[in-house]
């Protein structure tokens, strides 16, 4: 890859617009609550932003040796310098994710306006608002030349995922959802801002490039590195859904399908791996932390791979499949190949939202998320062909991305010498096929479960999105196989062999439980017997972030609220007491009966007569 | 006659006001005690002026009688007012201000 710098204003423009409309959708009522306009505004917006993302990317120009891609303003000021800027670093990995996060961005907008038809009007323009104020977040993520910046739109893409996932407010499981994904995503946020915020008191700066200067001229003024880009890596663990903190994602899909496509496996998710590959030159410093993520992304895809095996709900399995292929991306990051794990990015980023959209589509035809229940579409290539692309190209069946990307990944993950990893990457990879055909299989070939669905009706704008989708997919795999000048992947060379007979593989076991009927699917259940009884049940890991909440959190919070209401509340309900009891003793003083103040002012006058005279004396 | 004999009579008058005062029951009577007080007072003032060949007492105690008498004439009227709002001057009934 050529080093490139694209234009620094084009990129404000793309920043810019989204924010614009979302501006524009909060602070006119009447735009508003009128849905058709406030959805023209936002998806002008982000076209326009697409198209300036494409002019950035053609205009880009090699950049000369030790040129910054950043352009930067000063932010916070301080004695001897600001503390920290903000601008815009446009280099190949933010062009490229800016051209993935405009274009889902822009189909899913698209695709909402027919998928979300029969809700209330007036809601629809809130719904737009918040997918513009999205699209901004991770444009501004994407764009961050600084660790600071980046924290910032961050968090934003993360309020932006809890109001999206919560959008049924009215739902109890939306609203539960989107506190989860909040609550779990802080937690590893917690880490970020901390690894930052030491790395900043080391080396006294935000700044990626100054970073990467001096970490590759070895100068970077740090004692301690490992712990930092450990914490740092915590963050990335939360958004990007990786063990033990993959439990929020799953129930992100508590939100409309089209946000599950754009934010829950396409964009948002990504953050986390894209802040690993960003940050490379300094992991590269650190190979423990390096050796870390590569075994726990290689085991989170292998655990999500297996419990996308069991589930029933569509949605959900596509949710565990995309827990799965991010873990994938971070292995091979782990395994010092970020920028193979970025091309799964980029690939998976666009047949993942083909395979969430065609969900949709299946959802918006049955009116039910259960792959059981679906069935009967045989006749319908037109609802099915594009999902079947998505699915071969997630399964990894040349020609398509997926094929290239996965193979990149093993390759990587093979000749860093973790044979562990390889391993479980290797079932996983099998997994993937299976569950994916298993649920092709299910939805679109079974008997159909009920006559009704003779003539399906799919929207043209949904279909058409999704077939859109579909051609891009099998265009970056074409591009792939015979127009990308080197296949110099490294790994051994039956790499290539076996990763396509692991698909294969996964696809027929899938076919004969599914619809060649030869394996009865329960029989096959009974021989992984506590498997499967245990990814049924999520391996337990639900409840133990429900145990440690009401073990910890609550115990913690019943303490709190014991001392305060006891003691903290007790002395000064005594104090108050005590102090009522006095002044009904002394009200007794007061008898209403003006010859008794007469005495006490003779009394009074006496005794300060007597006073007198004796101190006189 | 020495002034210790005006100011012993004034003390006492002054005394027996202050008793009066202090031990009537009836509105009426605390009023009469009042003026007792400040008669002695009266006695007091008039006889240092008489010593002291001042005029000043003298003069002082003319203010007091007029004052006096406006005290008098309100406090009467606030008797009767009382008396015709609670049906009774009774010091003892009289003690809306009990806390």
């Amino acid at each position: 890859m050529t080093a490139r710098v694209g234009s620094a204003t084009l990129a404000l423009i793309v920043l810019g617009l989204p924010f614009a409309s979302f501006l524009l959708l909060v602070l006119v009522r009447p735009l508003r609550r009128s849905a058709a306009a406030a959805a023209t505004v936002s998806i002008a917006a982000i076209a326009g932003s697409l198209a300036t993302a494409v002019l950035v990317v053609r205009g880009a120009v090699a950049r000369a040796g030790g040129q910054s891609p950043s352009t930067t303003w000063p932010w916070i000021p301080a004695d001897g310098g600001p503390m920290a800027t903000v601008g815009v670093m446009v280099d190949d990995l933010s062009m490229t994710m800016m051209l993935l996060v405009t274009l889902v961005s822009f189909l899913v907008q698209v695709y909402s306006w027919s998928y979300l038809h029969d809700e209330p009007r007036t809601s629809l323009g809130r719904y737009y608002a918040y997918h513009s104020l999205f699209a901004f977040s991770m444009l501004g993520l994407v764009l961050s030349p600084g660790f600071l910046q980046m924290f910032v739109f961050w968090e934003l893409v993360g309020l932006c995922s809890y109001l999206l996932i919560g959008y049924w407010y009215d739902r109890p499981s939306a609203a539960r959802a989107a506190v989860k994904a909040f609550w779990i995503t802080k937690l590893g946020d917690l880490g970020f801002v901390a690894g930052i915020a030491m790395l900043w008191v080391a080396t006294g700066t935000f700044d990626f490039w100054t970073l990467f200067q001096q970490g590759s001229r070895g100068t970077l003024p740090v004692e301690a590195l490992p712990p930092i880009m450990f914490l740092i890596y915590l963050g990335a663990v939360g958004k990007s859904a990786q063990f033990p903190l993959h439990v929020w994602l799953p129930d992100a899909m508590e939100g409309p399908t089209p946000v599950s496509a754009l934010i829950h496996a396409a964009t948002m998710v990504t953050a986390g791996v894209f802040l690993v590959t960003r940050a490379f030159p300094l992991f590269r410093l650190t190979p423990d932390v390096l050796t870390l993520i590569a075994w726990v992304g290689a085991f989170t895809a292998l655990l999500a791979a297996s419990m996308a095996c069991v589930e029933i709900d569509i949605k959900r399995v596509l949710a565990y499949s995309t827990v799965s292929q991010l873990g994938y991306m971070m292995a091979a990051a782990g395994a010092a190949a970020p920028e193979a794990g970025f091309m799964h990015l980029v690939t998976h980023g666009v047949f993942k939202a083909l395979l969430f959209l065609g969900a949709g589509i299946v959802i918006h035809v049955f009116h039910t998320n259960d792959v059981f229940r679906m069935g009967g579409l045989r006749r319908h290539p037109w609802i099915w062909l594009p999902f079947v692309v998505g699915t071969l190209a997630l399964a990894g069946v040349w020609p398509l991305p997926g094929f290239f990307t996965k193979e990149a990944i093993l390759a990587g993950v093979f000749d860093a010498r973790l044979g562990v990893p390889f391993a479980m990457l290797s079932v996983a990879a099998f997994m993937t096929a299976f569950y994916m055909s298993r649920v092709v299989f299910l939805t679109f070939f079974a008997r159909p479960h009920h006559a009704g669905h003779a003539h399906p009706h799919v929207p043209v704008l949904m279909g058409g999105v999704t077939w859109l989708l579909a051609a891009l997919t099998l265009a970056l795999g074409i591009q792939q196989a015979f127009f990308s000048g080197h296949h110099d992947i490294g790994g051994p060379a039956w790499l290539a062999a076996f990763s396509l007979a692991l698909a294969g593989g996964g696809i027929l076991l899938a076919w004969a439980m599914y619809q060649g009927a030869t394996l009865d699917p329960a029989r096959v259940a009974r021989m992984f017997g506590p498997l499967e009884w245990m990814a049924r049940r999520r391996y337990g890991l639900d409840a133990v972030f429900v145990g440690l909440y009401r073990g910890v959190l609550l115990a913690l919070a019943r303490l709190v609220g014991w001392v305060d209401r006891y003691l903290v509340d007790g002395v000064l309900n005594v104090l108050s007491a005590w102090t009522l009891r006095a002044g009904d003793r002394v009200r007794r003083l007061q008898t209403g009966q003006p010859q008794d103040y007469v005495y006490g002012v003779a009394l009074g006058a006496l005794l300060l007569f007597v006073l007198a005279q004796w101190r006189l004396r | 006659m020495p002034l210790g004999a005006y100011l012993t009579l004034a003390a006492l008058v002054f005394a027996i006001g202050l008793f009066g005062v202090l031990t009537r029951r009836n509105a009426v009577g605390i009023l009469l005690g009042i003026e007792l007080m400040l008669n002695a007072v009266n006695i007091n003032l008039v006889a240092f002026g008489r010593f002291h060949a001042d005029l000043g007492g003298a003069i002082f105690t003319m203010f007091t009688i007029a004052i006096t008498v406006a005290e008098v004439a309100v406090g009467l009227a606030i008797v009767i007012v009382i008396f015709r709002v609670r049906r009774t001057v009774d010091a003892d009934h009289l003690d809306l201000l009990r806390g």
